[in-house]
């Protein structure tokens, strides 16, 4: 590896150099590439505004939260994990705000946390106990990084027997 | 069926009672998943750093399959073909899409009008299940999916659903005339993309930074690029004034986005307190390093609130700053065609190959950059 000890003469920018070495040099050169293409494939569309012949909708049998920013659902969507709970409570106020807003995403992400802990409960209504090791992919950690997974696991450890031994004290003394 | 199922930052497991997938729409497809990949944006999920990301969800924005039912108005595809599926969810219809910007379909997003349709990524991009699945539901199939030519390898088929058009666009949102210097900041898959697509406009130099010694030392071989890591550079922003000859380079590539490491201050408010939408440090990289009047590109992922960047610069030298999701199924033919002429050789970065079953496994090797991992592929045990 090159340090920042490099000193700038070393080094040369190469127009017009020889690159018949890199298959496929150049073949999609295009001198013509201004900022807007090729994100951009212009056309009048945008100018006559939300007009265009829409899709079929999708039936809209579940909550879907919109955007405030857009007048209607697009006509598909998603059915994953219709909002529920104290999360889809929040997730509701969260969707009155517009998208420029914090009011719109602190909210979610306070609402993602809090369903976190409703899918532990939801878990152990259902009798599942949820496998923290084998859902954080611990085996992996385990068979390739053994040092730091034995450090972790020591002072993850060390911890708990702090706070166990801190809830366990006799008060008295 | 057994699918991902997402249970909180660091937690997935895959359940084998997720309900099957059904035709939602005349224009819906059902998919029986054969190969998926975890992309490094599926990591921004993993990491709870992408809000309205709820738990039970699954994962998956990158996989091939075989369609096994399609709704009443599909005539593109039929029952049988083996397609790959692009992650953007298109309608084909509306005003984006005719302008061939297919990464910001309005008819498939109700949550967000900045983003659009994108599979298993959370209720910010559409609140569709993705395709760490043994099936999936797959909407507009007249307008995505494209059937995997006989002769294509499913390797490179599955890597064509995201990140070798991300990569390419990467480079062609570069603007990048004969004999550039471009530096592409991340050594993940898009970076590697990246550096190899630089070479296909004609640059005239191509330099990847990253922290990770044993991605550079692939993407040196892999897309015959300069390498530096820049955990051993004072400042990589000086580094690159002075190898390019004091003034900076044409093209700039942001190919990391949230979770760039190298800044403890953007560490701090972007990761671990979620105060901005990611970690900036990349972009910021990108925009003092580039030369006056240079282009930025930008392809690394962010969350949707607001970001640090260093905007007085960006006005002061010039810049041209272009982004966007990749629009898959406008580059896919190009990308068909270098895969079959040699060009692009995507396979080359799979890295992992594990059962779905083992999918947490797979996104903690990932994440942790452990094995030396660059690329990982699930295998449904169906397929």
């Amino acid at each position: 590896m090159i340090g920042d000890q490099t000193k700038p003469e070393d080094f040369k920018n190469e127009r017009g150099g020889d690159h018949s070495h890199i298959k496929g040099w150049g073949i999609d050169r295009d001198p013509k590439n201004d900022p807007t293409y090729p994100m951009k494939h212009r056309t009048d569309e945008e100018i006559e505004g939300y007009t265009w012949e829409r899709p079929e909708q999708q039936p809209v049998n579940i909550e879907v939260l919109h955007s405030v920013e857009r007048p209607n659902i697009p006509a598909v969507f998603g059915t994953a994990q219709p909002p529920e709970g104290l999360s889809g409570a929040i997730r509701r106020f969260a969707f009155k705000y517009s998208e420029s807003s914090y009011g719109r995403w602190l909210p979610l992400v306070m609402a993602d946390r809090i369903g976190e802990i409703e899918g532990i409960v939801d878990d152990l209504k259902k009798g599942h106990i949820p496998n923290l090791f084998a859902e954080h992919g611990l085996k992996s950690e385990w068979k390739y990084n053994r040092k730091k997974f034995v450090l972790k696991s020591a002072v993850t450890a060390a911890a708990l027997a702090g706070v166990l031994l801190f809830l366990t004290r006799d008060k008295k003394d | 069926m057994l699918a991902m199922n997402y249970r909180g930052p660091f937690r997935i497991r895959a359940d084998r009672d997720r309900p099957f997938p059904e035709i939602e729409h005349p224009e819906d497809a059902i998919v029986k998943v054969t190969r998926s990949c975890i992309c490094g944006s599926d990591l921004h999920l993993y990491h709870g750093l992408v809000p309205d990301t709820r738990v039970g969800t699954t994962f998956g924005h990158e996989f091939i399959g075989e369609v096994v039912d399609v709704g009443s108005s599909v005539t593109k595809v039929k029952v049988g073909d083996q397609v790959m599926v692009p992650f953007n969810i298109a309608c084909g219809k509306c005003a984006f899409c005719k302008q061939e910007m297919y990464g910001m379909c309005h008819e498939a997003n109700p949550q967000s009008t900045a983003a659009g349709g994108i599979f298993g990524y959370s209720h910010t991009t559409g609140g569709y299940h993705g395709g760490q699945a043994e099936y999936v539901r797959v909407p507009y199939a007249n307008v995505g999916p494209t059937v995997i030519p006989d002769w294509m390898d499913p390797d490179d088929a599955v890597l064509l659903t995201d990140v070798v058009p991300t990569g390419y666009q990467a480079a062609e949102m570069g603007g990048i005339q004969e004999g550039d210097t471009v530096v592409v900041f991340g050594a993940g898959p898009i970076g590697i993309m990246a550096a190899k697509s630089a070479w296909l406009f004609g640059a005239g130099r191509v330099i990847v930074i990253d922290k990770l010694d044993y991605r550079l030392e692939f993407v040196k071989d892999f897309a015959q690029c300069e390498v530096y890591n820049f955990t051993a550079l004072e400042d990589p922003v000086v580094f690159i004034k002075k190898i390019t000859d004091s003034l900076g380079a044409d093209v700039c590539i942001d190919a990391v986005g949230a979770e760039a490491a190298g800044d403890t201050m953007n560490t701090m408010l972007g990761r671990k307190l979620l105060m901005q939408g990611g970690s900036t440090t990349a972009l910021h990289w990108a925009i003092n390093s580039v030369k006056k009047g240079g282009i930025v590109s930008i392809v690394g992922v962010y969350g949707p609130i607001d970001a640090l960047v260093p905007i007085g610069n960006v006005v002061n030298k010039g810049i041209t700053i272009r982004a966007s999701q990749a629009s898959v199924k406008r580059l896919l033919p190009k990308m068909i065609e270098h895969v079959k002429s040699g060009t692009i050789k995507p396979k080359e970065m799979i890295t992992h190959r594990i059962p779905l079953e083992e999918v947490a496994e797979g996104y903690h090797i990932f994440s942790n950059k452990l094995d030396n991992c660059i690329k990982t592929v699930l295998i449904p045990p169906s397929a």
